[in-house]
């Protein structure tokens, strides 16, 4: 529901929206602008009648003084029939220049209210920043749920891309937008009579006046009382007019005065509920309040971005999702496809799937495992075809999934099977598949057919599945969904460095880059084929062996940005793609594919990051240490087996320490007299170690899966006086690992 | 006592225009391009001394803005009943406000003033822009204002 609330009133307003943000971004400057060329006395130097006085002196024909929210003040004058209007210098009542408010601003002005637009522009300025106030809370509550919770609403974000844009603005800049959006709503409001305005404070003209000789200005007591930083304006009385008076407007309240006595004929103080009003007004303008202002403009810059971004978000989610045809309803559905997918992969085959049910001519229902409803009165199949999510959890679209289940009631005849995606080179294979399974039993369902798993979007292995549903409901099935593949390129392998073969451990560091052929066929962008996509290092490059079926992943150790894709792999025995590349001679080429990985980075900031590695997993790891220009604080912990001969990255290391990109590094060797493993180097520094983690720091474990498993154990036990284990570090996002 | 004279006398005249002797007035009052939003306008008479005696026409529709109209407001003290009916949108920059009234002959050539105060939002306030008196020899005559208003005319 918020999402909706939150993508659709957004996609329609984007551009009235950032029309709004960007002039709005415009005006924010003019409040500090005005400040820094205004001459601004001490409370308390200059009383209202001492600067008339000055006033007076230079402009005999003064009518009316203001002062300006920002402290400039102007006077406006008549000089031999002529009108003007000059700022003045309230220390020496001289004037400074002419009085010519910006043309410019005030163009950007109207384009902010009301779209030069008149009074039907200002109310859809102002409808605009009523549902900006919606997008800041629908926004607020996608991401509290997407991360888990309000708590977690500051922690690092995971993802990437447009989302990760997205999200780092939002946070920073949603209380400053909900600000100007809110304070502009109420503004609209009450111009609009939807809310009341304040009580007019404006005492009526005096019946009577004293008559008396004029006094000068300077002498008149009121004046003498009133500070010049609390004045609005000052209105002269007519010359040579005894019944004319002063009209005094400060921020306190507004009166008139006997030009004569020099006392309030009368005086109004300014009502709380129009004080409050008018505090409004400067939080949405910063008018005298320029640091305000500015910061609420800083906010609004990231409008433009934040549709941009926002909308390419919902454009991917829909091709991806790709709108199913024919979808029928909860009520009315006799079969219900339910997706669980990070990434929307998953539903390719769901709409394969969805396609031909609702060709044999049943009423298909396909949503997010995340909509589950509450009961599927006709449904008699339900199908849960899901993806899993990091260690074993559930994507995206199948994160409350568990929880709405509790609440699902069980009907009659409805039977379920689930079919799992994944990668068996991971450990928890298709592990929330098999957890989604279970738990659909354990509710009551019965059981169509028992789980299926399918390795790396095997078509064969779906059409398999396929085939077995068709024999056990007697509907036609033949299931051919074929992923569209990722977009492959050429990589020509520049330079590698080779380790490890004294000790029959094969390990290499491999560059490839664009293949010289191709380097002349630069895009007009520079997307072509003659350059690399983009890739960070802790991303995956997808390999295709000889044979052309699955890609194997390595973790990359540099980002598009260094000119050169880095891997360091190990010539695992009989590994067909490690053999393959190990094989591979300077010039010969390879195709390839990059899979982002973006949850695996250090956090940027300046607490310690614990790099913690075994063999070829120092590969992305070196990465990151090459790109801290910033020189945060970075440990690395690295277990190799002999340092003469599989010290990966030696000279590299060694350069990364001199100039401060590494902070420390602790090596252990296997094969040698100490035999010692990386999480041995890490009981040694235990104290050490748990002093970070307290500070903050985050841990980024890369290698293979038995190293992974005993650094764990040892991080929990540096952690267990702490109260603290790797499970909640986790959760906070400062313990990743890539592992293999 | 003058005044309220005259203020009877203005409203019975229009309430019943074809009983006493009136004459049919435009105004014609064409404004600058000043850059601004819509003008509040005041057009007023006053005697040969400028002292208020009755309103004409007030272009502008939030009557929390009237006290930038100077003179009008303090001359009329913004009393409801003295405009009231007698109100209109404001006028945009560079555009001409025209308006057709029926004014009591008495008033005509003798020493009565038009004036028209004007405002606009974080633009000066102008008293007395135009100032012209009613004769009938001013008729057809463009008078030029002093603030945002470009030209003022009546027509007897």
């Amino acid at each position: 529901m918020w999402r909706k609330l939150h993508s659709l009133p957004g996609l329609f307003a984007a551009l009235f929206l950032t029309v709004l943000a960007v002039t709005g971004a415009i005006l924010s400057v003019s409040p500090a602008l005005e400040r820094s060329s205004a001459i601004v006395p001490a409370a308390g130097e200059v009383s209202v009648a001492q600067l008339s006085e000055r006033v007076v002196a230079n402009y005999p024909g003064t009518q009316q003084i203001e002062r300006s929210p920002s402290g400039a003040v102007i006077v406006y004058y008549s000089r031999d029939g002529a009108q003007g209007a000059d700022l003045v210098n309230p220390l020496t009542g001289q004037g400074i220049g002419q009085y010519e408010p910006s043309a410019f601003f005030r163009w950007v002005k109207d384009l902010h209210r009301s779209f030069l637009q008149d009074d039907g522009g200002r109310m859809l300025a102002g409808a605009m920043a009523l549902l900006m106030v919606l997008m800041c809370v629908s926004g607020a509550f996608l991401l509290s749920r997407r991360v888990g919770g309000w708590r977690y609403l500051l922690k690092p974000f995971k993802g990437g891309g447009n989302h990760r844009i997205h999200v780092e603005l939002a946070r920073f800049a949603v209380i400053g937008l909900l600000l100007t959006a809110l304070t502009g709503t109420y503004m609209s409001a009450v111009r609009f009579g939807v809310l009341p305005e304040a009580a007019g404070s404006e005492p009526s003209f005096p019946a009577e006046v004293s008559g008396g000789e004029p006094a000068p200005a300077g002498s008149l007591e009121a004046l003498r009382n009133t500070d010049l930083n609390n004045l609005r304006e000052l209105v002269f009385p007519y010359p040579d007019d005894p019944q004319d008076f002063f009209s005094l407007s400060t921020r306190q309240g507004s009166g008139f005065i006997d030009q004569s006595t020099g006392q309030f004929l009368k005086y109004q103080a300014t009502p709380t509920n129009s004080q409050i009003v008018d505090w409004i007004a400067r939080l949405h303008t910063g008018e005298g309040l320029w640091w305000l202002g500015l910061i609420l403009g800083a906010a609004a810059l990231t409008v433009p971005v934040l549709s941009v971004t926002g909308a390419r978000i919902w454009w991917l989610r829909r091709r991806a999702s790709g709108k199913v045809l024919n979808n029928a309803d909860d009520t009315t559905a006799d079969t219900v496809i339910l997706v669980g997918s990070e990434n929307n992969t998953t539903w390719g085959f769901a709409r394969e799937l969805h396609e031909q049910l609702t060709r044999e001519g049943r009423r298909v229902r396909s949503v997010e495992m995340n909509q589950l409803a509450e009961e599927y009165p006709q449904a008699s199949m339900l199908f849960v075809l899901t993806s899993t999510y990091g260690d074993g959890g559930p994507p995206a679209s199948a994160n409350m999934f568990m929880e709405r289940l509790r609440r699902f009631r069980n009907t009659e005849g409805l039977t379920f099977a689930v079919l799992g995606f994944g990668d068996r080179q991971f450990a928890k294979f298709c592990q929330f598949a098999v957890d989604v399974d279970q738990a659909l039993e354990s509710q009551g369902l019965d059981r169509l057919e028992q789980v299926a798993l399918i390795d790396q979007q095997s078509t064969e292995q779906f059409n398999e599945w396929g085939n077995r549903i068709a024999d056990l409901t007697g509907v036609l099935l033949a299931l051919t969904h074929n992923p569209a593949p990722a977009a492959r390129f050429d990589l020509e392998l520049i330079e590698r460095a080779d380790f490890g073969l004294e000790i029959q451990a094969p390990t290499s560091i491999f560059r490839f880059g664009v293949p010289v052929t191709q380097r002349r066929f630069r895009g007009i962008f520079g997307k072509g084929p003659g350059r690399l996509p983009e890739f960070e290092a802790g991303d995956l490059v997808g390999v295709f062996p000889p044979d052309n079926k699955a890609p194997r992943f390595y973790s990359l150790a540099s980002s598009s940005e260094d000119g050169s894709l880095e891997i360091c792999v190990r010539r695992q025995p009989g590994g067909l793609c490690s053999g393959f590349l190990h094989d591979l001679k300077p010039g010969e080429r390879i195709q390839g594919f990059i899979q982002c990985n973006p949850d695996f980075r250090p956090a940027p900031g300046n607490t310690p990051i614990i790099l913690i590695g075994a063999g070829a997993g120092i590969g992305p790891l070196a990465g990151f240490i090459r790109k801290n220009n910033t020189h945060n604080p970075m440990y690395l912990y690295w277990g190799g087996r002999n340092p003469q001969s599989d010290f990966l990255y030696k000279p590299e290391l060694g350069r990364y320490l001199e100039d401060h990109r590494l902070t420390g590094l602790s090596t252990a060797f296997s094969r040698t007299h100490e035999g010692a493993y990386v999480q041995d180097k890490i009981i040694e520094d235990a104290p050490d170690v748990r002093q970070m983690i307290e500070k903050g720091a985050q841990i980024l474990v890369c290698g293979g899966r038995d190293m992974a498993l005993s650094v764990k154990q040892v991080i929990n036990d540096i952690l267990r006086p702490l109260e603290m284990d790797v499970e909640r570090l986790k959760r906070e996002g400062r313990y990743l690992e890539d592992v293999y | 006592m003058k005044k309220i004279l005259f203020v009877l006398g203005l409203v019975v005249v229009m309430a019943l225009p074809t009983y006493a002797q009136a004459k049919e007035v435009t105004f014609t009052t064409q404004l600058n391009n000043y850059r601004g939003d819509g003008a509040y306008l005041a057009i007023y008479l006053t005697d040969s001394e400028g002292v208020y005696q009755g309103t004409l026409w007030i272009a502008g529709k939030k009557s929390k803005y009237y006290k930038h109209l100077r003179d009008w407001a303090r001359g009329s003290g913004m009393n409801r009943a003295d405009y009231d009916g007698l109100t209109g949108a404001s006028v945009t920059s560079g555009q001409t406000l025209k308006m057709t009234m029926d004014i009591n002959d008495s008033l005509i050539d003798s020493g009565y003033q038009i004036r028209v105060d004007s405002a606009v939002e974080d633009m000066r306030d102008n008293r007395a822009d135009v100032v012209v008196p009613l004769t009938t020899e001013g008729t057809g005559k463009p008078v030029n204002g002093r603030g945002y208003i470009h030209s003022f005319t009546y027509d007897l």
